[in-house]
């Protein structure tokens, strides 16, 4: 009975426990609730996984009206794979959250707090589950504005100048979503993704058509932070409280790359359309631009955490780099990255959140001596740092590996080789901070630092643990990227 | 073939939205920025208003004699944009006030001479 319910249980739970945030009000009884929906979100969306690698694709009709008229869900491979993202990461911050909470949020506000994080994660998995295009802007702007307010929280007012300017460059993003749907409306009659992708093909290349696949990709291109539509996404990472960082490092640009996906390969995926204006291409050089643009810009931060974000904008690239291949390989490559980056980047953000609330800053001067003090955060900072530079037995070496694989099949040498000099780069930007904070004395705020609580601790491992474990053993997830990708090129080509 | 309002109206719209994203974008006024967008975000709810208009049709009214009517589902799907417009204005303005007292001014060139100094 419940069974058959999943898919809309998995929205539904986090959206409607959040309102009941606002009236527990009680700090420590609001996380324990967030606590619970995130664990209850998790099981639900593996189970979902677990069935649609068994049985195919699962249809869930809304209120029982059926598609094209109602909205329905449709869970495949791909979506099912970001799901247990987004509720794996969404489980791990909310342990992770309250001490971070503690020292970074009024208490008057922490129930606030938690409120966002509730609906940011329902945004985001409402985007990923549904089958309607007008559905996802819907989910799109909820993830969107209460990751706004999330990041306002941040102590540093910067954060709120960071809030207002993603505000403004995600609206103009979502608002080109909606016009590329209104297009496509106007053009077919319909709004359901798969009875789009049905539609398209038979009208070829129109004009409106071609008008909308440009709304549509420079929309959901602002929404990902892909070069040179990324101006928000370092403010916005650098202030935002630390539980927030890792929340929306590890999930929300994620999202993003997938509903591109979404468009690009199951949308327009059989139209000529590609043939007549390049996004391949023009995908392919943004992707090369952003790996090189973020990586060079990252070795001369001096604070860590914005270091980071630009180091997540290369990894942005990297993920677009393996969409633009447009091969099996190429296009499983993206997507198994996806799940690498989340799993390497939110425990090297969790990581950073331990340091600032032992030692109160971020900065290269912050981290210095704190081998010493802080061995087990350093150590997963360290095996993080050694997934983004792709050295094997991480997680990152099994995504750059296929990417490069990717390039070869091509006969893309030049691609092969941009991406091993890029990992180079990366080594470039993590040695920095490994002397600081191996080589350096401790500074005197470091001094009295202790070890992180095991509370920041065990979920900061998860994450690192998980980017090892699957960087040794990658079969699970590369299963199901090559699956995905599969189903997303069958029907395509 | 085409009658008087012909693709007039699409013509407005876009003239309309352009003028929205180029306030966002050429003020640095934080208050005039939402102006802008907001302007940029309302004539996307005219263009899908638009295009729900079935010739000759009248109000989606259930009613006798009423054969031909306008498509309402665009009508439907712009009235949940109103209210994702209305949110996001208010929590760009609520936003503005903060940065206002924290910064004492909503001019971008000044915030960012403050910015640069810490």
């Amino acid at each position: 009975m419940i069974a058959q319910h999943l898919p809309i249980l998995q929205i539904v739970l986090p959206l409607m426990a959040a309102p009941v945030c606002m009236v527990i009000r009680h700090p420590q009884v609001v996380w324990i609730w967030a606590t619970l929906i995130t664990f209850l979100c998790l099981p639900i969306s593996i189970a979902l996984l677990v069935q649609v690698m068994a049985e195919g694709v699962i249809v869930y009709e809304l209120g029982g009206w059926a598609a094209p008229w109602g909205i329905e869900y449709r869970i495949d491979k791909l979506n099912a794979f970001v799901l247990v993202i987004v509720t794996a990461i969404g489980a791990v911050v909310m342990p992770y959250a309250r001490r971070t909470v503690d020292t970074e949020i009024p208490v008057s506000r922490v129930y606030l707090f938690y409120t966002m994080l509730l609906l940011c994660e329902a945004g985001l998995l409402g985007i990923t589950i549904t089958g309607d295009a007008f559905n996802l802007f819907v989910f799109l702007e909820v993830s969107s504005l209460s990751s706004y307010v999330l990041i306002s929280f941040g102590k540093d007012r910067r954060a709120l100048t960071a809030a207002y300017r993603y505000l403004i460059m995600g609206t103009i993003g979502a608002t080109f979503y909606i016009i590329g749907v209104g297009l496509m409306y106007n053009a077919t009659g319909s709004l359901n993704i798969y009875d789009l992708s049905k539609i398209i093909p038979e009208l070829g290349g129109s004009r409106t058509i071609q008008a909308a696949l440009a709304f549509l990709t420079v929309g959901l291109g602002l929404k990902l932070a892909l070069f040179p539509m990324h101006m928000w996404l370092p403010n916005a990472y650098t202030y935002a409280p630390s539980a927030v960082t890792v929340f929306l490092a590890a999930t929300a640009t994620k999202v993003a790359v997938y509903a591109l996906i979404r468009v690009t390969y199951t949308i327009f995926g059989t139209v000529d359309i590609l043939e007549i204006v390049p996004v391949q291409d023009m995908f392919m050089v943004m992707a090369v631009i952003a790996m090189f643009v973020g990586s060079l810009v990252a070795t001369y931060q001096v604070n860590v955490k914005r270091m980071l974000a630009y180091s997540s904008l290369a990894q942005i690239g990297y993920m677009m780099l393996g969409l633009s291949f447009d091969t099996i390989t190429g296009v499983a490559a993206g997507i198994v990255h996806l799940f690498n980056h989340a799993a390497m980047k939110g425990g090297l953000f969790m990581a950073l959140g331990a340091v600032a609330y032992r030692v109160g800053g971020v900065r290269l001067e912050h981290m210095a001596g704190l081998g010493k003090k802080m061995p087990w955060t350093m150590a997963s900072f360290v095996a993080g740092g050694l997934g983004l530079i792709g050295v094997p037995l991480t997680v990152g070496f099994v995504s750059k590996w296929y990417l490069v694989q990717a390039a070869l099949e091509k006969g893309w040498w030049m691609i092969a080789v941009l991406i091993v000099v890029c990992s180079l780069l990366a080594v470039i930007y993590v040695w920095r901070v490994v002397e600081v904070i191996y080589f350096l004395p401790a500074s005197k705020v470091a001094q009295e630092a202790k070890e992180a609580p095991l509370s920041m601790l065990i979920p900061t491992w998860v994450l690192i643990g998980a980017s090892i474990y699957f960087g040794i053993d990658a079969t699970t997830t590369l299963d199901v990227a090559f699956a995905a990708a599969r189903a997303l090129l069958g029907d395509g080509g | 073939m085409e009658q008087f309002p012909g693709l007039i109206p699409y013509w407005v719209i876009m003239v309309l939205m352009m003028m929205g994203l180029y306030i966002v974008i050429a003020h640095g006024n934080l208050i005039k920025k939402i102006v802008g967008l907001n302007v940029f975000q309302v004539s996307v709810f005219l263009l899908y208003i638009t295009m729900a208009k079935v010739e000759g049709g009248t109000a989606p009214i259930l009613a006798e004699g009423i054969k031909l009517y306008s498509n309402p589902l665009p009508h439907v799907l712009i009235l949940t944009a109103i209210v994702v417009g209305v949110a996001t204005t208010a929590l760009g303005l609520a936003l503005v006030v903060r940065i206002h007292n924290a910064y004492g001014t909503i001019e971008d060139e000044e915030i960012d001479k403050l910015e640069d100094q810490t």
